[in-house]
């Protein structure tokens, strides 16, 4: 019998987001906009790992996340890996660090918030307080945690 | 463009400079420096008593009012967005001086007007010429704002005033006591605000014998709705009630502050007391404006 394994291609050139938790893999695609992607993409998920029991994996072909891009997913996992690669290597490993400023991805949990009421993007300042991430929105002043924050 | 939305707006240095001004016009309230500037009050949520203290500051000072004081006789009953208002009002306005029932209405106000905004309240969230016309009262009951101990009682859960004041507060070193029932107690928001910039606070939940070496006891009004539980308010109405008696230990400087209007939170015996100070508090808030709004047109 023959063992049939998943074969993820190595990407030639690209990025790699690596060590997402399992139940972030999803939010992490909606968050880069990859839904709308019309290159070679790879998810996988609960895959077996050392370091997590289980993560998700994103393989992006010929799309070079800038910085900023990456750094938007510090906001839902923030230990995830993100690796560019160039002709098959690894040319750059990228640690995530949270934003200070958000903008337009997380909604207001606040109901009386004026970006639930009018045509206005939401925007909150990042902080972080003793390790506890929060979001503040910029228009209603209400904090969030980063683990409660609604993305759009 | 010098709109003030948030308390937290103004560095230490502008604070004072508004205190100063505001003493300045305390002595000198009737001039003609806003001689020729129009203010607009739009008042999408009703609120007679800063409407009215903020047009007399203005009219004391020379310059004429524009406005709406309800929502529903304003175009936004036609469907308008806050966006196009203050764009049509800043044509007509050299300042714009806004209340709403919607938090960070005046903030998003102040991004897309071309005139200063000043909030006269946003929902729950800001109301920083109170915190201002609080600060001023401290400052010229205590002589100073520094060092002091502030006792806060009632409704501190919900109570924007206080927020807002421990907020404003923090550049003078104060000591705090929070006095409130459990369910309305200060928040955790706050107590780390307080625990992460060192300033001293504790809690208690009994009023009377418990503000004796306080400078200044701030009292805010207990609402029945903010309570899901009848019974506990039932309870606890009459134990965050001041009367003349709980005085008498007080120190002599201890002044009693109030945002208005008062219900029963404090009882009408206090009223005599050279303590009561909540009257003259919202005079101050006069002057206050009247600093705010020359601040806000640079003049």
């Amino acid at each position: 019998m023959s063992e049939k394994k998943l074969q993820v291609a190595a990407l030639c050139n690209g990025t790699v987001i690596d060590h997402l938790p399992a139940n972030r893999l999803f939010k992490a695609v909606r968050l880069l906009g990859l839904e709308d992607y019309d290159g070679q993409l790879t998810i996988g998920n609960n895959l077996e790992s050392a370091a997590m029991q289980r993560k998700g994996i994103i393989k992006i072909s010929d799309r070079f996340l800038s910085e900023e891009e990456s750094n938007k997913l510090a906001l839902i996992a923030p230990l995830a890996r993100v690796n560019i690669i160039r002709n098959y290597e690894v040319a750059e490993k990228r640690e995530l660090t949270l934003p200070s400023d958000i903008s337009d991805i997380v909604r207001c949990p606040n109901p009386k918030c004026i970006t639930n009421h009018q045509p206005v993007s939401t925007r909150f300042h990042v902080t972080d307080e003793d390790g506890t991430v929060m979001l503040r929105c910029h228009y209603c002043e209400k904090q969030t945690r980063r683990e409660d924050a609604e993305l759009k | 463009m010098s709109s003030l939305v948030s308390i937290s707006d103004y560095t230490r240095d502008e604070i004072m400079e508004i205190l100063d001004r505001a003493a300045e016009f305390e002595k000198n309230p009737n001039q003609r420096t806003l001689e020729g500037k129009v203010v607009a009050t739009l008042f999408f949520e009703p609120s007679t008593r800063t409407r009215l203290s903020f047009e007399t500051a203005a009219n004391r000072l020379g310059a004429r009012i524009i406005g709406f004081s309800d929502a529903s006789t304003s175009s936004t009953s036609k469907g308008e967005t806050l966006h196009d208002t203050i764009q049509m009002v800043s044509n007509y306005a050299d300042v714009i001086v806004m209340r709403h029932y919607i938090e960070g209405a005046a903030r998003y106000a102040s991004e897309v007007s071309r005139v200063p905004i000043i909030n006269a309240g946003d929902g729950a969230n800001q109301h920083p010429s109170q915190t201002l016309l609080d600060l001023y009262s401290i400052r010229k009951t205590q002589g100073t704002l520094n060092d002091l101990t502030i006792c806060m009682a009632g409704d501190l859960k919900f109570g924007r005033t206080v927020h807002s004041l421990i907020q404003a507060m923090y550049y003078f070193n104060p000591t705090f006591r929070f006095i409130a029932p459990k369910e309305l107690r200060m928040p955790d928001e706050y107590k780390l605000f307080c625990h992460r910039h060192g300033i001293r606070y504790e809690e208690c939940t009994e009023l009377d014998a418990h503000f004796d070496d306080a400078d200044i006891l701030y009292m805010t009004r207990i609402q029945k709705e903010r309570f899901l539980d009848l019974d506990e308010y039932e309870r606890v109405k009459d134990v965050y009630s001041l009367h003349l008696r709980m005085l008498d230990h007080s120190k002599d400087t201890l002044r009693i502050l109030h945002p208005l209007p008062r219900v029963n939170e404090i009882a009408q015996d206090v009223d005599q007391s050279p303590k009561a100070y909540y009257f003259q508090q919202a005079q101050n808030g006069l002057y206050v404006r009247q600093a705010i709004i020359s601040k806000a047109l640079g003049l």
